[in-house]
């Protein structure tokens, strides 16, 4: 017979398990779900979790999904520590991008070293922007940050196809919904001659050293973690919660909002409808599965970031829809939620089994 | 001509309002038993896909409609599982039923986009859809919206009248003292969770087999989460739901509105209406603290551990 008890402490151990195996009960599902799509099943797994990553440029491709997606993890790993569910990582990367392409197309006939660091700015303050309207709306109306950040998501969608149907439209453009080629002056410069790596990757490693050291080693850090922990703790000593909540929503929309202007002006080169694959929801997913630690999220992009080029991959080789990218997402979380059980309860054999020194607690 | 604009205009706010009322209905009950499940999106979702997908190869659009609620209250039991089974957050539980909905249904329902149906035609009810300006306003819709009408009814009265819904309301307060009186506190939340799961279901069955009959990836456009608003907009009272789903659909055609009377404004911008109407209405009802937490139950999303 098994029971279920509760662990009189937490268990530290499962708290680094539970994600592995979340990702191992993923891919056995995934290998099931191959099965019934009528693949072998281990050929299906290496076609999605090896084959991209199989050669130098798949490698490289890696980096360039991770960054977007690990800026806006780090960003909402700091919210959630804080207990703010932020969920508009999305919008906020939206709207960055669609200020930093404002920013690039005016800069189309520019020359000079200092374009680039502007059009970044503008990009990192539309997403700070689009990370304060929720705060305020927050910390002086009362209002429930997940609803308001959703619902900014879509606004801020629907504002990006405003942009390109209208005026961020190419006058050149035979009428796509496609603004202008940014100019050479205002595009990433590449770190590895015939890939995508632009220094965006280095700003979202340097993001997950800052985010470590605020979390752990400053004052701020400090009260963003007591914030979380316990609100009435952070009260009782003093600190500001409305102006944290600020901070932390402000500091994601930041990060959120540089990820986005580091697609149009890096990887793609222009403002298209499609910026993003959903990186701002598949970051959410990453937050958890990295544990909110910076290391862990570093790790879980990378996981992430492999999961949409195992959709792609297994479109082209195995004819399967891409759409499985968000089956594995949406599992991948289920299943560490539910594998987080374990790290406050655990599973005993009947009390014939156990040794009676383990049944007082 | 003005009259028969704003007939039609009435209409189709009730048509738009129709899939809101009736996940915003669940979610309701759901909540009042102090269950937050964020993951009505999903769940719409994959009620829609899968409602569109049976009617289309069945021929029936009742069976149609079955399955989007059967598949909505499957959906509901895996998050029934995860939440209360393995007591995980229930926010995140929620959001990760969103993201899982999200990508089954586009997978499951890749070959389908495209593909139309014959949806639920307007069945004139005899004699009441004569009435003028009433009868054909209220009395000239499909099945589904009569349903809706009838589940709003059944709601409001299995809230304020039965014995389970009494039971259901006291789980939502205070779960602790509902145990104490020896009410079964999991296996209403158990139930109040797929009753969610079948009206969200249900929801996206009407957008993919009545609205729009047809299959398209994300269809449901944040519905289920305007739904979650809707339950804060009528203060939990079932009574309140209906006026705020239409609305609600009143905001999402005004698309239509200001172009019928031949304002142009891309339409893009007016697409972002029903979410900044969200947002307004969200700040009005909340920004009165002591409202809130006078109106919202008391337990609401946090998790219960039985004591063994």
């Amino acid at each position: 017979m098994l029971r279920v008890e509760k662990r009189p402490v937490e268990s530290r151990l499962m708290g680094y398990l539970s994600p592995v195996l979340a990702a191992v009960l993923t891919l056995v599902s995934g290998a099931l779900l191959f099965v019934l799509l009528g693949q072998r099943p281990l050929e299906g797994l290496y076609a999605f979790f090896v084959m991209p990553v199989s050669d130098l440029y798949g490698l490289s491709e890696l980096g360039v999904k991770a960054a977007p997606i690990l800026l806006c993890a780090m960003g909402l790993a700091v919210c959630y520590r804080a207990k703010v569910w932020n969920i508009g990582a999305e919008g906020q990367l939206l709207f960055g991008a669609l200020t930093g392409s404002w920013a690039a197309l005016q800069f189309l006939e520019t020359e000079g070293a200092w374009v680039l660091p502007l059009v970044l700015l503008a990009g990192a303050l539309g997403g700070m922007f689009w990370g304060l309207l929720p705060a305020l709306l927050r910390t002086h109306f009362n209002t429930n940050e997940i609803l308001t950040t959703i619902m900014l998501n879509y606004i801020a969608l629907n504002m990006l196809l405003y942009g390109v149907h209208g005026p961020l439209k190419d006058p050149q453009g035979y009428n796509f919904p496609e603004s202008a080629l940014f100019s050479e002056s205002t595009l990433l410069p590449t770190l590895l001659e015939g890939t995508r790596v632009h220094i965006g990757v280095l700003f979202a490693l340097l993001a997950v050293a800052v985010v470590w050291v605020l979390l752990s080693r400053t004052f701020v850090g400090f009260q963003v973690r007591v914030l979380g922990l316990d609100a009435r703790a952070a009260h009782y000593a003093g600190f500001h919660e409305k102006r944290l909540v600020i901070f932390v929503l402000v500091l994601c929309g930041g990060l959120a909002g540089l990820a986005g202007v580091l697609e149009v002006t890096g990887p793609i080169g222009q403002l298209v409808p499609q910026v993003s694959p959903g990186y701002g929801y598949a970051a959410i997913i990453v937050a958890f599965l990295g544990r909110l630690h910076p290391v862990g999220i570093l790790l879980a992009s990378l996981l992430m970031a492999l999961v949409y080029m195992g959709g792609e991959m297994v479109q082209i080789e195995l004819g399967l829809p891409q759409a499985l990218t968000g089956l594995f997402q949406g599992m991948l979380l289920l299943y560490l939620l539910a594998c987080d059980f374990l790290i406050h309860y655990r599973i005993r054999l009947g009390a014939a089994v156990t040794a009676p020194a383990s049944q007082g607690a | 001509m003005d009259m028969d604009f704003v007939i039609n205009v009435l209409y189709a706010m009730i048509r738009t309002g129709t899939p809101l009322l009736i996940v915003a209905l669940g979610e309701l009950v759901c909540e009042r038993s102090g269950v937050l499940n964020l993951g009505q999106e999903g769940m719409m979702l994959v009620g829609a896909v899968c409602g569109f997908i049976v009617a289309l190869t069945s021929g029936s659009l009742f069976l149609g409609v079955l399955a989007a609620i059967l598949a909505g209250c499957l959906m509901a039991l895996l998050f029934g599982a995860v939440a209360l089974g393995l007591s995980a957050t229930q926010v995140a539980t929620g959001l990760a039923l969103t993201i899982l909905g999200t990508g089954l249904s586009a997978f499951v329902g890749e070959s389908f986009v495209g593909q139309t149906l014959q949806g639920f035609k307007a069945l004139p009810i005899p004699f009441l859809s004569d009435i003028p300006l009433l009868g054909p306003l209220l009395f000239n819709h499909d099945v589904l919206v009569y349903l809706s009408f009838g589940l709003f009814a059944g709601v409001i009265w299995f809230l304020r009248s039965t014995r389970a819904g009494l039971m259901l309301k006291a789980i939502g307060e205070t779960p602790e003292s509902a145990t104490a009186v020896g009410l079964p506190v999991m296996r209403v939340r158990y139930l109040a969770v797929l009753f969610g799961g079948g009206m969200a279901g249900l929801a996206g069955g009407y957008l993919s087999l009545a609205y729009t009959p047809l299959w398209a990836e994300g269809m449901t456009a944040g519905r289920g989460w305007i739904a979650l608003a809707l339950v804060v907009f009528a203060s939990w009272r079932a009574e309140r739901v209906m006026f705020g789903a239409y609305l609600f659909g009143l905001a999402s055609i005004l698309h239509l509105i200001v172009q019928g009377m031949g304002v142009s404004i891309s339409s893009n911008l007016l697409a972002m209406l029903p979410y900044v109407v969200t947002i307004l209405v969200l700040v009005l009802l909340s920004s009165n603290k002591a409202r809130v937490r006078l109106y919202a139950p008391a337990s609401l999303g946090k998790p219960f551990h039985r004591t063994q």
